[in-house]
């Protein structure tokens, strides 16, 4: 059965026809066309699919479209400033090599992305706390950390 | 995943019509339920998501000076409600276990506890500190004890209309402390091979006058440890006591074998983990007993 839905994703109202089954997930890529979510587990253990709900890192696998209606959603597409300017998370990953093949990228930024917005200076556990639910097979968890610690850094204008 | 109905009551009693029929799921966070729909071990030909209700998500005091927690909060939510983090810390800890951030921003306590799984992280400190289930049915709610809610890995005894509303926390009764603790191969994002909490009360003496130890991951539910509850009763807490109370909760366990650890070793975690847990009672309480 198709239903007819309105949600905020990344700042713009889109009302979308979608199936009672979809979830979250396939909302934003099958419906929406936003491919920067990626599908990995499809069942919450991997965090590929993180998205914010609401400004909270979420599995997009584990929501269905249906509770999104009211909802403020932010993709990876959603987070760049706008003019060719990345998000700091995003920045920092590329300069200190922080992504590989990159497949976990988008959701290791949104789940840094929600813990920076909520604590501006972490500390590495926070950091490792925080990205725990995103699994990363290629590069290794150590550049990454330091990545996020250093937009942390740059954010706060250090 | 099969086709069902999206239901979105905005009351207690519309979620109670909507579980009529024994073929509904309630939907909180949906960690567990989506993914058993989408492999097809559950069915529901109609999922009512419970998080348009105002008490299903709110965590409120009672006028007992205990706390009432809607069994669609979150488990994020829980553990940085400030009286839950200050009165009940085991409670807002054990929020912490399940899964990483993006799931306990989604997964509520009672799909924690209907969802059943012996190894469900939130229960054990939940028992402890003898939560009671507020239970909504078409002709009226009901309490019970939560421990008496299992029934099976998977299963409780809710009827199939019936709905978990909110676990009511009693108040903390002084010099009381509870801990759970679980041993996982990963440090997060794991399930744990068995668990236990402890929940600890001294008399004004120094001298335990209560305890009780539930242990999850060793048995169908989750299981209370009567003979170590009963040895420490009465006695002053010693290292020694503490240890003797872990050999007998690892008597009480009843663990099975599977691809996540052998009975035996499961045993031999509850006896550490339960000494561990009560040592950690010991130091909340300032007994100053040097912990196992």
């Amino acid at each position: 059965m198709k239903t007819l839905l309105t949600c905020t994703v990344n700042g713009e109202e889109r009302a979308v026809l979608a199936d009672t089954r979809d979830t979250l997930l396939e909302l934003l890529r099958d419906r929406l066309g936003l491919t920067g979510t990626k599908e990995g587990c499809g069942n919450g253990n991997c965090g590929t699919c993180t998205v914010l709900v609401d400004g909270a890192a979420v599995c997009a696998c584990l929501m269905l479209a249906l509770e999104a209606p009211g909802r403020d959603i932010v993709t990876i597409e959603g987070i760049a400033s706008g003019a060719g300017r990345l998000h700091p998370v995003q920045q920092a990953l590329i300069e200190l090599g922080g992504t590989q093949c990159g497949f976990c990228t988008p959701g290791i930024v949104l789940s840094a992305k929600a813990l920076l917005d909520a604590n501006p200076a972490p500390t590495d556990q926070d950091i490792r706390h925080a990205i725990a639910g995103n699994l990363c097979r290629c590069t290794g968890y150590g550049k990454i950390v330091e990545a996020v610690a250093a937009a942390a850094a740059s954010a706060r204008g250090q | 995943m099969q086709e069902f109905v999206y239901a979105c009551p905005h009351s207690i009693e519309e979620a109670v019509a909507a579980m009529r029929g024994g073929d509904a799921r309630a939907l909180a966070g949906g960690t567990d339920l989506i993914p058993q729909l989408r492999e097809g071990r559950r069915r529901a030909v109609r999922v009512v998501d419970l998080k348009r209700i105002p008490e299903l998500t709110a965590i409120a005091a009672l006028p007992d000076g205990g706390i009432a927690i809607g069994a669609a909060a979150n488990a994020t939510a829980v553990a940085r409600h400030a009286a839950i983090a200050s009165t009940y810390p085991a409670v807002a800890q054990s929020a912490c276990l399940i899964g990483g951030v993006q799931v306990q921003n989604r997964a509520s306590l009672g799909g924690n506890i209907c969802n059943a799984a012996p190894s469900a992280d939130a229960v054990p400190a939940l028992i402890c500190h003898a939560a009671r289930a507020r239970i909504a049915a078409p002709d009226g709610t009901r309490e019970l004890p939560l421990e008496q809610l299992f029934e099976g890995p998977g299963r409780t005894l809710l009827d199939p209309g019936e709905l978990l509303v909110s676990i009511l926390l009693p108040p903390a009764a002084p010099r009381s402390a509870a801990k759970y603790l679980r041993f996982t191969p990963r440090r997060e994002m794991d399930i744990a091979i068995a668990g236990a909490a402890a929940w600890l009360r001294l008399d004004a003496n120094g001298v335990i006058a209560e305890a009780r130890i539930v242990l999850a991951s060793v048995g169908p539910t989750p299981l209370r440890a009567p003979a170590a509850e009963r040895r420490l009763a009465g006695e002053r807490p010693t290292p020694a006591l503490l240890e003797e109370a872990g050999r007998l909760a690892a008597a009480d366990s009843r663990p099975i074998s599977d691809t996540r650890g052998s009975a035996e070793y499961r045993r031999s975690l509850v006896a550490v983990l339960t000494a561990r847990a009560l040592g950690d009672c010991c130091r909340q309480l300032g007994t100053g007993i040097a912990t196992p």
